[in-house]
């Protein structure tokens, strides 16, 4: 491995897209402040010469106040950096250079990369490079991470500073204010803005998606349709998939014919079955969903989601970020978890922490779709479907809220932190990029998941059905078990076995619940969603089984990857315990009061 | 009038220089990281639906803040406030 520089700036002016433009990695990236909460490393190779490359998250400054903002520091006086490389954006170059100026007083090795040249341009901002230098007295070089323009030039520059040969003196340590009103001539020196009809629009823009009025509704109209392209899109690729599995799965018949007859449904029934309907239902909306999702993090949304959010954070004692690990949640609440770094205060990262599991993830969709679908709004459509999950989404939105208040009234209780968020300019999303990237991701998480854990599920389950002591099977024993609680809370003890077995991830809990059922007797071809229905129906289900059984998809313990990642984050079992009571005695809860509600109006 | 005002009664579209600022150390440090120290120059850009917090151009970045931080902010007496 060459000599290494590190890549310091502040939060959101593109260091991730430069490091991935270097190294042609695939750090994730995002239009919002505190996307990368880890150190990243990677080696670029320019003209024979290898450099290593070091990703620090975003900083406003050396003087830390926040966990992320530790690593850089930490970093660059102890690190092995060669030299440092301080990424601006050049929309607002201004502050920029206030961390640009301290990194100076802790080293001369240091090469500035002005950024988003393209996006400054199209907002009427010019940034004259030559006399940045002369007044930096460091090499300057003006980039365009995203589309790649003066890439070359950067390398080559990252090269000479990695040689040794940019060694300049460090400045001498001025006080704060002081160096506020140098970047502030620096920049009136460098900077020539005349703002466009883009930057106008921008404004409008902004106002639009942040104003009482507009914001609101905004929001709802977008998630709703991102919603709504999730279950509509997912449709046809889903029923594609299974038929390809149906194929493959006559074939495997075929092949597998001289096998022991055991093995073989321990192969075909439970490894193969399972997989394939994790496959084949849980792929085509994620696919969809994480694409969409992220280019409105691309375009810079999120943070305004966050900030139209922040009263309904403060009124819970806990901060607006909150809203921003909660979209992360949406995808995956292991993400949402560790995003949670973003928030400073201790306290109120906690909460997020604790309340995390609460927004569905994208491995709980496809059950609560799968369950509205059948028994809430029957073959409704697309857009009826959209609209129920949006409604669970806003459930568990309010249920994250109400949590949270509770947790900051008991054992979380102090007083709210300031709350400092940046709203960055939209920008434009890279578009086939961000699809084809977060598609192939997608993919790719969901085909390992079911490879590491769907699979090895459907065989255990299939044993646990298949094994018999004193003739009853396993399975029927845990199930059994689990008869008295699942039905006092208006499910069953199969179902309430699936989401114990589910732990592992959410994706299975659903072909659990089927095979258990299936294991119990009833065959019925359960690809088509009627056939589960008929199944279903036939197991006892009612209408109250599905909502509790919906309700409780929604709020119960978090999946084992999630536990892990909270334990990693909040260093404390206790933590991870109240984070896994939480949900669970919520979910319980509900699912209790649904059943006693439901039978008082029957009766 | 000769009244100081501060940045939490600053109109959607109006701007201010700050005076000073008594908030917390801990904020009063990220602000002077983000450029916000006696002297900046500040203009309230969005207010959120609910009027709290604001979205305020600070050296040429949006940030926003709670009411309760931006009282905190005291801004140069204006005579031509609202002109």
């Amino acid at each position: 491995m060459g000599p290494c520089v590190a890549l310091v700036g502040n939060p959101n002016v593109g260091k991730s897209t430069v490091f991935n433009a270097l190294t042609g990695l695939h750090q994730h990236t995002g239009n919002w402040a505190g996307k990368t909460v880890d150190v990243a490393k990677g080696v670029f190779t320019w003209q024979g010469e290898t450099v290593e490359v070091v990703d620090l998250p975003g900083t406003y400054s050396l003087q830390t106040s926040s966990p992320e903002e530790d690593i850089a520091l930490d970093y660059l006086l102890h690190g092995q950096a060669r030299g440092v490389v301080v990424v601006c954006d050049a929309t607002c170059l201004e502050r920029n250079l206030i961390l640009a100026l301290q990194v100076l007083e802790v080293t001369g090795s240091v090469l500035v990369c002005v950024n988003l040249m393209d996006e400054a341009a199209r907002l009427g901002v010019h940034v004259n490079l030559d006399a940045l230098e002369q007044h930096l007295q460091v090499p300057v070089v003006g980039i365009s991470a995203g589309t790649g323009a003066g890439m070359e030039g950067l390398k080559e520059s990252i090269v000479a500073l990695a040689r040794g040969e940019l060694q300049g003196q460090a400045r001498p340590p001025l006080p704060p204010m002081e160096r506020v009103h140098i970047a502030q001539a620096y920049a009136q020196q460098a900077v020539a803005a005349t703002p466009t009809p883009q930057a106008r629009r921008q404004e409008k823009w902004n106002k639009w998606l942040t104003s009482r009025g507009t914001a609101i509704p905004l929001m709802l109209v977008l998630l709703a349709v991102v919603m709504w392209l999730t279950v509509a899109g997912a449709n046809l690729p889903s029923s594609l998939l299974s038929q390809a599995f149906d194929g493959l799965g006559g074939l495997l018949e075929r092949w597998t014919q001289g096998w022991p007859p055991s093995l073989r449904a321990f192969f075909l029934d439970g490894v193969y079955g399972v997989t394939a309907w994790v496959v084949s239902v849980m792929l085509p909306p994620m696919a969809i969903f994480f694409p969409l999702f992220t280019l409105l993090e691309d375009l810079g949304y999120l943070p305004r989601v966050a900030f139209v959010l922040d009263h309904a954070f403060q009124k819970a004692r806990a901060c607006g970020k909150q809203a921003l690990t909660m979209c992360m949640s949406l995808g995956c609440t292991a993400c949402g978890v560790t995003g949670c770094r973003i928030i400073d205060s201790p306290r109120e990262r906690l909460a997020a922490m604790l309340t995390a599991s609460m927004v569905p993830c994208n491995g709980k969709f496809p059950t609560l779709l799968a369950l509205i679908t059948l028994f809430l709004v029957g073959e409704g459509g697309s857009l009826v479907g959209a609209a129920a999950l949006l409604g669970v989404l806003l459930l568990g939105v309010a249920a994250t809220l109400g949590c949270t208040r509770l947790l900051t009234a008991t054992v979380l209780r102090g007083t709210p932190s300031a709350f400092v968020l940046e709203l960055p300019p939209f920008r434009r999303p890279r578009v086939g990029q961000v699809v084809v990237r977060s598609l192939l991701d997608r993919t790719v998480f969901v085909l390992a998941r079911a490879v590491v854990i769907a699979a090895p599920a459907g065989g255990v389950i299939w044993l646990l059905a298949n094994l018999t002591v004193a003739d009853q099977t396993l399975l029927s024993y845990i199930t059994g078990f689990m008869e008295p609680l699942g039905r006092f809370m208006g499910l069953d003890g199969v179902i309430l076995t699936a989401f114990v077995l589910g732990w592992p991830a959410n994706e299975i809990v659903m072909p659990v619940m089927l095979m258990a059922y299936l294991a119990q007797g009833s065959l019925v071809d359960f690809d088509q969603l009627t056939g589960v229905q008929s199944l279903l129906e036939a197991q006892g289900w009612t209408m109250t089984t599905a909502v509790c059984t919906l309700l409780f998809a929604l709020f119960h313990w978090p999946c084992s990857t999630t536990c892990l990642t909270i334990y990693r984050e909040s260093k404390s079992i206790q933590w991870t315990l109240v984070a896994v009571a939480v949900p669970t005695l919520l979910g319980m809860g509900l699912c209790i009061l649904v059943n006693g509600v439901s039978h008082l109006l029957i009766l | 009038m000769n009244r100081s005002w501060n940045l939490a009664e600053l109109e959607e579209g109006e701007s201010g220089y700050v005076m000073s600022v008594s908030t917390h150390p801990a904020l009063k440090h990220r602000l002077e990281d983000l450029g916000l120290i006696p002297g900046t120059r500040v203009t309230c850009m969005a207010r959120s639906p609910a009027g709290d917090p604001c979205a305020y151009l600070i050296r040429g970045a949006l940030i926003a803040l709670r009411q309760a931080d931006a009282r905190e902010i005291v801004l140069r007496p204006a005579h031509e406030r609202g002109a």
